[in-house]
């Protein structure tokens, strides 16, 4: 299954998106949380994102959903670093691209459609 | 200019970063969310430390150990930012034990479009790349006119320093600030500020590397 990176200043919204897609997900993916930076303040922790990629890395490719400003750079960063076309940063909002991200990779579907479910998330709110 | 010169350098901006924190943290209240100066102080003091652990032996070695130490410590956008600008100078300056103004005025521009690809900001839009730009433009051309390196770095500085003043006036389209929309307008930019501070920081290390009469930067 492709697996999803949720990448937040705030840990503990981080955890909750994710806590959230397990509830949302008729067969939740692999997913982890990540947030602060590594003082513990309010940013993001590119060694710790690295991590979490390994963490629900299955061999099909791994979605990183942001928040805003820093955790979009590192997680860009981080990507660039990675130079692995099957790991991909998502432009969605994070709430709404975590869940469609995790419902779709619970389905078994491959990167692409993943990616694209997360990414058209954004339509359609009301 | 050689491996001491650049951390004379890093050292100098530890220095002023950390006598300017309340200044940029100021700026950052004002448009941001006030950690700008205290990021930037502890990933400076964060460069000192591993530039005693491991003393790097050249210039692109030293900026790169500088930018990554950036990367991995400040989780802000300034880590992100002049952290891969820092690393992907030093990748540009390579493992030559002494480096150029030419070589540098090349590596800054190097520093300039990693920014501007990570962060995807443009001159005008209120950034760090409004102080930038116009020093690599600035330095660029004092190279070409053969001026001395503490005669461009100053340009590079003076540039920057103008840079820094002019995005008062703009509106924010990256970052934090640019939530603000219209509000940001009136205030000073705090990262186009401290790369202002930054560049000053080179010059000043080249005016005195040329007083005290060490062989010329």
């Amino acid at each position: 299954m492709v697996g999803i990176v949720v990448v937040s200043h705030s840990f503990a919204l981080a955890r909750e998106v994710a806590a959230l897609t397990r509830v949302l997900a008729p067969v939740p993916a692999p997913i982890a949380a990540t947030g602060g930076a590594a003082d513990g303040s309010a940013g993001a922790d590119i060694d710790r994102v690295r991590d979490a990629v390994r963490s629900v890395d299955q061999g099909d490719g791994v979605v990183l959903l942001a928040d805003l400003g820093s955790s979009v750079l590192t997680a860009r960063l981080l990507v660039e670093e990675l130079g692995d076309p099957s790991v991909v940063l998502a432009d969605a909002p994070l709430v709404e691209g975590a869940v469609a991200a995790s419902v779709m990779a619970g389905a078994g579907a491959p990167l692409a459609e993943v990616l694209a479910a997360a990414e058209g998330a954004r339509a359609g709110k009301l | 200019m050689d491996t001491r010169f650049f951390a004379a350098w890093l050292e100098e901006c530890a220095r002023v970063v950390h006598e300017r924190r309340e200044y940029l943290t100021r700026l950052d209240a004002a448009i941001g969310d006030a950690d700008h100066g205290n990021n930037l102080d502890r990933g400076f003091t964060g460069i000192r430390q591993a530039l005693a652990e491991n003393p790097p032996k050249t210039p692109g070695s030293l900026l790169a150990l500088a930018g990554t130490t950036l990367v991995r410590k400040v989780g802000g956008a300034s880590g992100p930012l002049y952290g891969s600008a820092l690393r992907q100078m030093g990748k540009a300056l390579g493992d030559a034990e002494t480096v150029g103004l030419k070589e540098l005025a090349g590596a800054l521009e190097t520093g300039l479009q990693t920014v501007r690809r990570l962060g995807g900001a443009e001159v005008g839009d209120k950034t760090m790349v409004d102080a930038l730009a116009p020093a690599c433009v600035a330095l660029r051309r004092a190279v070409e006119e053969g001026v001395k390196p503490q005669e461009a770095l100053s340009r590079a500085a003076d540039a920057a320093d103008k840079g820094a003043k002019d995005t008062v006036s703009m509106q924010a389209r990256k970052g934090r600030a640019s939530y603000l929309g219209p509000r940001s307008i009136g205030h000073q930019d705090p990262g186009a500020t401290s790369t202002a501070l930054i560049l000053a920081a080179l010059r000043d290390v080249a005016l005195a590397w040329a007083e005290s009469g060490a062989a010329e930067p």
